[in-house]
């Protein structure tokens, strides 16, 4: 199941989306976003669509694998759905017992749906196609300035990148827990919420404890590699902003600038 | 210049246990010389103070009393303590647990970046480091999914990659399989051979233990014994004693010994012994 | 006959592109009360094997009968297997849980849904089989303990549940030479006393050939050895092919034996060489 969710997944490739220096490509799905919540008709989603579509076949991401990543999202879609057919009021379709289903709350249904697809599509592309670690880097760019405000942008994205890093060796770890406890008895499938969540005291214990000796461990090993915060730090990779990083920029603010306007002609 | 590349002067390191709430010593008066481009081997078993003694080599950890020095300059000095883990890098036990980026060179770039090289600096050194631990064709993937052996040579590339002088290594095999203790051994030597790194080994395997210049044996925070592996391991009853293992045809020779058969007890391989007899 | 395999196949990931056979194949069977040896390299399969004799992974195709017992039958009670066969995991110290060693090593036999009195025997008894003083440590929190003393009480938690047969993966990993000693002399005198059969997964060829009456040799997810321990270890180059070794001390004997000396080559401790050599020096003396 944990295997399933590809939101947060990258997917390798070396295409002019990939490419893409990571703080454009945030600035882009920012825009995006609140483009999406300016939007209060259907016709702009056919601009949203196009561009979706666009950029899910530059990036040569199978749309499949994006789907994919709509599955484990499908409940709270569905509770969106259902939610919004049923307190629009309106002109009455039909009637299921107490419940109206009226003329406004389904177009408002389907709406409010689209926007959610719409919105975990956009963001898992910026995933899939930017590495962890571009993307870290892009985060702690674009905080930086805020760091005279106290905001501790290079520490975020140093605990974003560790936590990255450990994620699938705690997904390990819990299935070898998981593993030696079910060998002494322990049972982590059947009873009530309550005996569920007290079986899993044998599991969330050891995990906890290996997970603060690992911190403990890592903390020492980044000491004596020299590590001593971000300032005066340098990287491998610095960020730079090429000639089309800019253009591309230039050319995503028009055009959810003109999305947003729809809104207003 | 001196060629001393590590100095332990008379250092003793308490801490306080927290079960019993008492001091207690895991380094007792302790002095010794880590010379330059020596292959040095500490050998002990789990509790004998060896770990504790590899952490105040590069100022993980600073003497409760006694100095240690790193290239002349002393661990307590705030000022040099950078240039001193620059200078005597340390690889740990556990590969998982000192692995910090998600892709193999930018772990490896990690150290250097924290010495703010310069980018196109830190390039190079990164592709040396991995060739030199032969791991380049890994540079792009991702450390979870390598190998034990794998995994602790991307940590010693990372390490490689300060550029330091010395490298400390704190059991790095004890969590391995035998081809990854192999490979790791392997890269140890070549380190110490091929790259002029003064190497201290932290262990408790004496097969490993055999392939250092010198051997320092390690039991309640003291030194016990010192000298060559041959003159180490030709005194079984007192290695065994220590609760440590010698190689079996050193025992072999040993009890043969003991039964009045006429051969050197200094015996460490298979072939050393086939000569004899 | 206590372990019967037939046919057994596991494959990861069945129909996607990252499928992988992890057991080919697999035809074993153990009588009550051997010692078996479990070799072979990191992923030759066996701790999908290992996993698989008590129920944590369900085969792609093929019967493993325990005891008289098909545990791959659909209505088995997976209580009933793990009563039968208990596994101790790698690094099984990383396992502990609870506030006291009593408490940890007591987990296994009350989840068997045994009454107090007898919990309390078996943890005394399992804690006096790895060597544990029971009346100063029973009450103490395992995370205080030493590495040695945590590996012994996760490895009494299993042995509290009375299996029949016990599994050990690499129970010596990480332990000094006298740790490990101690250990496996611990987990000797278990099989000479109650006579349960063990199955020791190790990567020490020294510690297999000292300890188990019979070797298993795993590659590429199929068993492809399973003699006699002084069998597995004449056969040094077919070994050594698929990156196993032999004991130090075998490989002494076969070469010196190479020389054109007449002298067994089937020597498996110190104690043997030094007895055959002793004897061959005193026939050439004649």
């Amino acid at each position: 199941m944990i295997k399933d969710i590809t939101i947060g997944q990258y997917f390798p490739g070396d295409t002019f989306i990939h490419r893409l220096d990571p703080r454009i490509k945030i600035i882009i799905v920012a825009l995006f976003i609140a483009s999406l919540f300016f939007i209060d008709n259907f016709y702009p989603y056919i601009l949203v669509v196009g561009f979706i579509y666009g950029a899910v076949q530059l990036s040569k991401v199978p749309l499949k694998f994006i789907l994919k990543g709509l599955k484990p999202l499908m409940f709270i879609i569905m509770i969106t759905f259902v939610i919004n057919i049923f307190m629009t009021k309106g002109e009455v379709l039909f009637e299921i017992g107490p419940l109206a289903v009226t003329k406004e709350g389904l177009r408002q249904a389907v709406f409010m749906a689209l926007r959610l697809i719409f919105l975990i599509t956009g963001t898992s592309l910026l995933t899939l196609t930017t590495s962890p670690i571009a993307l870290t880097d892009g985060i702690e760019k674009l905080l930086s300035p805020f760091k005279k405000v106290g905001l501790p942008a290079h520490e975020l994205a140093m605990m974003m990148t560790i936590a990255l890093r450990f994620i699938p060796t705690l997904l390990e770890e819990t299935d070898k827990i998981m593993k030696a406890q079910m060998a002494r008895g322990a049972d982590f499938e059947s009873g009530n919420i309550l005996r569920r969540a007290k079986n899993l005291v044998p599991l969330l214990v050891p995990l906890f404890i290996n997970a603060f000796r690992r911190a403990d461990e890592l903390a020492t090993a980044m000491e004596a590699r020299c590590y001593r915060g971000g300032d005066s730090r340098t990287r491998l990779n610095e960020l730079m902003l090429k000639r089309s990083d800019i253009v591309t920029l230039g050319a995503m603010i028009l055009f959810f600038g003109l999305i947003i306007s729809t809104r207003y002609i | 210049m001196n060629n001393i590349m590590i100095k332990v002067e008379n250092v003793t390191y308490e801490y306080k246990s927290y079960i019993e709430e008492e001091i207690q010593a895991a380094v007792k008066n302790l002095s010794l010389e880590v010379k330059k481009g020596e292959f040095l081997v500490i050998l002990g078993h789990n509790g004998s103070g060896k770990s504790t003694l590899s952490k105040m080599m590069n100022g993980l950890l600073l003497p409760t009393s006694g100095d240690i020095y790193v290239m002349d300059m002393n661990t307590k000095d705030e000022e040099k303590i950078w240039d001193i883990r620059q200078k005597a890098g340390i690889v740990f036990q556990n590969p998982d647990n000192q692995i910090v980026a998600t892709i193999v060179e930018e772990d490896v770039a990690f150290g250097p970046e924290n010495q703010g090289i310069d980018p196109a600096e830190i390039r190079k050194r990164v592709d040396d480091s991995l060739a030199i631990v032969e791991m380049t064709e890994y540079k792009k993937h991702a450390p979870h999914l390598l190998s034990g052996g794998q995994k602790q040579r991307v940590a010693i590339a990372g390490i490689l990659a300060m550029n330091p002088d010395c490298i400390i290594f704190d059991e790095p095999t004890s969590m391995l399989d035998p081809t990854g203790r192999i490979e790791v051994m392997n890269t140890i030597r070549k380190l110490n051979q091929e790259e002029g790194k003064s190497i201290v080994l932290i262990t408790h395997y004496m097969d490993e233990a055999v392939q250092g210049d010198r051997v320092v044996v390690m039991s309640q925070g003291e030194i016990q014994m010192e000298g060559t592996p041959k003159e180490i391991f030709s005194q079984v009853d007192k290695i065994k004693e220590l609760g440590l293992d010698v190689p079996q045809v050193t025992e072999l020779a040993h009890e043969l010994r003991k039964e009045g058969i006429d051969i050197p007890g200094d015996i460490l391989s298979v072939e050393e012994l086939l000569k004899l007899l | 006959m206590i372990i019967d395999i037939k046919n057994l196949n596991f494959i990861y990931n069945p129909n996607t592109p990252f499928e992988s056979r992890a057991l080919d194949n697999v035809n074993i069977s153990i009588e009550k009360g051997e010692f078996i040896g479990l070799i072979g390299h990191t992923g030759s399969g066996k701790s999908t094997l290992v996993q698989h004799l008590n129920g944590l992974i369900k085969p792609t195709s093929g019967e493993i009968i325990i005891d008289g017992t098909n545990i791959t039958d659909k209505d088995v009670k997976l209580k009933s297997i793990r009563q039968k066969v208990g596994l101790v995991f790698q690094y099984p110290e990383y396992q502990l849980f609870e506030e006291s060693v009593y408490k940890d090593i007591a987990f296994g036999p009350s989840n068997l849904g045994l009454d107090e009195s007898e919990v309390h025997i078996r943890v005394k008894d399992a804690m006096e089989v790895v060597g544990l003083d029971f009346e100063s440590l029973k009450d103490r929190s395992p995370f205080e303990l030493s590495g040695g003393q945590k590996r012994r009480v996760a490895i009494a938690g299993v042995i509290a549940m009375k299996p029949k047969v016990l599994v050990l993966d690499e129970p010596t990993a990480g332990l000094d030479p006298h740790g490990r000693d101690e250990i496996l002399n611990e987990i000797h005198e278990l099989f000479k006393k109650e006579g349960i059969t063990i199955i020791l997964v190790s990567h020490s060829m020294e510690d297999v050939a000292k300890l188990v009456d019979r070797i298993l040799v795993m590659h590429q997810g199929k068993i492809v050895m399973d003699d006699k321990t002084r069998e597995i270890f004449k056969r040094a180059d077919e070994l050594e092919r698929i990156g196993l070794g032999i004991p130090q001390i075998t490989k002494f004997m076969r070469e010196f034996k190479t020389l054109g000396k007449d002298v067994r080559e089937d020597i498996l401790t110190v104690q043997e060489a030094k007895e055959e050599l002793l004897r061959y020096f005193k026939e050439k003396r004649r």
